[in-house]
């Protein structure tokens, strides 16, 4: 063992109690911020999933400007065929065309505005949770069946259930008045209460043909494996619609901007939350090592006078603040692993959680996520910051008189 | 005398003591002024957003208080009316802890100009009342709020005259259900825009006079809600009781934190949350904290050892160094209150958060951020800082007191 390390190792159970006491400090920072990460990791996660997979997808192609104007009349020509080439240059069935329209449904005793969205029967079960969630009836039995599915809510406000007629009146994209009769097929019920009060899907085909859209259509949805793999999916998709200049490929960032920007603003006012507790610590790192370098002012002037050089007596503070970070951040990540760890099976929840979750798509209780990520993020940057803080005291050593220094108290 | 001439004594060896090592003192007070400012600084931005979110939620629910038919909150529908208040509730809505209130049509419709159709929420409305209720005049850009209850134009958000294509002056058609399901349609002109702090709330609100909408739909002097307004929407249960009583068990009654369970949970989460964090802040303090102190002491073990072979009693001691833990935490929280203070005043007129404005509107607040400066929560933080603090100090007091005089002298 190096002396340098030895020595180091000594000085700091020198003062057991002050050594545990900053160690402590640690701890309890790096405890807590491997918790609230993963936690936040975790809870984000499920924001994006569960927002993401009932509609919207993690991509979608669409005319260039639908995006902000989703006019019926800023479509895509020959929809289907596009759909179907993409499906087969990215070889993934997680594509699904779609036609958005605005209609008055009207059962025989109530009438709503609705966005009424085209799909195709086939593929959207792929991009899109709803078909799944349908408790009531069935899903469509083909594209250009008469056939509605809708929500929960907005079924019980129609007074419809399966089978029932419900009557559309809309605007075409041709501008011709839409009028269709159609029955309802399925109801689903998605537990999130403004999907199940608006959400009305028809087959592609009869959107089409009711809508006057021609073989238009508004959007294709293309959903990677997972999230993280949505970039690189999304530059094969731009270059394989790059022919085609009127049409751009979104990601749920641009598609969903709530979403980034309320996990940003909830990530801003995290680590603020974060940096007090980092710089608390430091604050008590940069204590207990000034004060160990003061008491030892005698003993730094006689190894001086000695021979060592001051860089060799600061690399000695700096290895002890490294040896208890180091301590700090093992232990610190052990227990916040094994705190995170137990909750993500037993999940996390406090008052007034649900309403929260409820609002943002979230189940009533959270499950943290661990990743290596989330358990080194926290406790690295303390100890990076615990070794700042003791860069002052190491650096007074440079200042240092051998003699006067060996005359202190 | 002798209390005070000892209280003095100690005050002083407590004062004199700090500073014998003042680059220690002066790290603590760093660490326990920024601790205080996080808490509060922290504090005041979470209690602004939650208030910023509560008073949209509260105009947009509408109101302190709602009276609706039982089945309307589930059901919008047309259906699902209620009268105007009898006699014996207008005398309640009189009263003066009231502020003002309304009485609204607010009915799904669908809105067409001739360029695109939309599914809105119509609102038929008082405009006189209104506008004491929820309706902000000032947020109207071009053209004016609707005159009277019998105006026969229509208002609509900025954002829903892009989507249609349409502007001031031009006609829209809007169409909604009448009681009997026929399809009740009719044209209105355009002749106000408004811009609501909360973008995505101009695309959902229309809004018409009560009387032409009620004409329309053919719901004679039915309407959809009564929203009524107190003076301070954290207090409403005392004229919300009678509200509720007067209405009776033939339309719901509701106030806001029964509307909305998460704005209705958000404050006591609130409330939680400052705790949460200045006990938490407060922790990462002590060990900084005890840690000054145990090293205070163990500086000083022979002095402590002297004091008491002279006659000190071990109680002085302890009060000694309890007294130096409290200057500490006292000044440390002085500083971190005028700190506090001092970064937030600058702020009082908004943070401005646009950036992340549609983030926002997902929780409910807009984009500008209004620190909120609450005594409540500052003497909290004040009182848990000394409380704990205070209990943090006494272990290494009671050690300090505790040496054996004989052996302490001996210590080097």
């Amino acid at each position: 063992m190096n002396i340098t390390l030895r020595m180091a190792w000594r000085n700091l159970w020198r003062h057991k109690r002050r050594t545990w006491l900053t160690v402590g400090a640690m701890i309890f920072s790096n405890l807590l911020l491997v918790f609230m990460i993963s936690l936040q990791f975790g809870s984000y996660r499920m924001m994006i999933d569960n927002t993401l997979q009932s509609y919207i997808g993690h991509m979608q192609i669409q005319r260039e400007g639908y995006n902000d104007n989703p006019k019926i009349r800023n479509s895509i020509n020959a929809i289907i065929p596009l759909a179907n080439d993409v499906r087969k240059k990215i070889n993934s069935n997680r594509v699904a065309a779609r036609g958005v329209a605005f209609a008055m449904a009207s059962s025989e005793q109530r009438s709503f505005g609705l966005q009424i969205v085209g799909v195709e029967p086939e593929f959207e079960v792929n991009v899109s949770s709803l078909p799944g969630l349908i408790n009531k009836g069935k899903y469509f039995s083909h594209i250009n069946a008469k056939e509605i599915i809708i929500g929960s809510i907005l079924a019980r406000n129609l007074r419809v259930s399966v089978g029932d007629e419900l009557t559309l009146l809309g605007g075409g994209r041709d501008g011709s008045f839409a009028a269709g009769v159609v029955f309802v097929t399925g109801i689903f019920d998605s537990g999130i209460a403004s999907v199940d009060r608006s959400m009305a899907q028809l087959p592609m085909g009869y959107f089409q043909s009711l809508f006057g859209m021609g073989s238009h259509g508004h959007s294709i949805v293309v959903n990677a494996k997972d999230l993280t793999r949505v970039s690189v999916l999304q530059n094969k998709l731009t270059d394989i619609i790059k022919n085609n200049n009127k049409l751009v490929v979104l990601n749920w960032e641009i598609l969903q901007p709530g979403l980034k920007q309320a996990i940003q603003a909830d990530m801003a006012s995290a680590w603020f939350m974060y940096a007090v507790l980092i710089v608390l610590v430091a604050f008590s790192v940069l204590n207990t090592q000034l004060m160990s370098v003061l008491e030892r002012t005698r003993e730094f002037g006689t190894m001086m006078a000695l021979g060592a050089k001051p860089s060799r007596l600061g690399r000695l503070v700096i290895t002890e603040t490294f040896m208890m970070s180091t301590i700090g951040l093992l232990v610190g990540a052990a227990l916040g692993y094994v705190l995170t760890y137990y909750l993500t099976i037993v999940g996390f929840s406090y008052p007034g959680m649900e309403e929260m979750a409820a609002r943002f798509n979230l189940p009533d209780r959270m499950y943290p996520s661990i990743s290596l990520l989330s358990i080194f993020l926290g406790p690295g940057i303390v100890f990076v910051f615990s070794l700042l803080a003791s860069l002052y005291p190491a650096l007074r050593l440079f200042f240092l008189q051998p003699v006067s220094a060996m005359k202190a108290v | 005398m002798k209390s005070y001439l000892a209280v003095k004594a100690i005050l002083t060896l407590a004062w004199r003591n700090l500073w014998r090592n003042h680059r220690r003192t002066l790290i603590m007070l760093a660490a326990i002024t920024v601790g205080v400012w996080a808490m509060i600084f922290m504090t005041a931005l979470m209690r602004g957003m939650v208030d910023d979110m509560l008073v949209n939620g509260i105009r947009d629910l509408p109101g302190e208080v709602q009276i609706h038919h039982p089945l309307y909150r589930d059901d919008p529908s047309i259906n699902n009316s209620i009268s105007m208040p009898s006699k014996k509730l207008l005398d309640i809505l009189q009263s003066p802890e009231i502020k003002a209130w309304t009485a609204r049509v607010r009915v799904p419709g669908v809105i067409s100009s001739e360029r695109d159709s939309r599914g809105v929420t119509l609102l038929g409305v008082d405009p006189e009342t209104e506008v004491q209720v929820s309706f902000d005049k000032d947020s109207i850009i071009e053209g004016r709020f609707l005159k009277d209850s019998n105006d026969t134009g229509i208002v609509i958000g900025a954002r829903m005259a892009e989507r249609l294509e349409t502007r001031l002056g031009k006609r829209v058609v809007i169409m909604s259900q009448d009681p009997n399901n026929n399809i009740a349609d009719r044209g209105f002109r355009i002749v106000g825009i408004y811009k609501a702090k909360m973008a995505s709330l101009e695309e959902l609100y229309v809004y018409a006079a009560k009387k032409t909408v009620q004409k329309l739909l053919n719901m004679d002097n039915k309407i959809s809600e009564i929203a009524i307004t107190g003076e301070n929407y954290r207090h409403v249960e005392n004229w919300y009781a009678r509200v509720k009583k007067t209405v009776g068990k033939k339309s719901e009654t509701l106030a806001w934190y029964e509307a909305d369970v998460y704005l209705g949970s958000m404050l006591k989460m609130m409330d939680g949350f400052v705790l949460v964090w200045v006990i938490v802040i407060f922790i990462a303090l002590s060990f900084g904290l005890v840690n000054t102190l145990v090293m205070a002491v163990f500086e000083r073990v022979r002095e402590i050892g002297l004091m008491q072979a002279l006659g000190m009693r071990p109680g002085m001691i302890m009060y000694q160094i309890l007294m130096e833990s409290f200057l500490l935490l006292v000044i440390g929280l002085m500083l971190g209150n005028v700190l506090a203070v001092i970064s937030i005043v600058p702020l009082q007129d908004g943070i401005d958060v646009s950036g992340v404005a549609e983030g926002m509107e997902m929780m409910g607040t807009s984009s500008v951020l209004y620190p909120a400066l609450e005594l409540n929560d500052m003497v909290l933080a004040n009182i848990i800082v000394i409380v704990l603090g205070f209990l943090a100090s006494v272990l290494p007091a009671l050690r300090a007191a505790r040496y054996d005089p004989v052996e302490a002298l001996g210590k080097n």
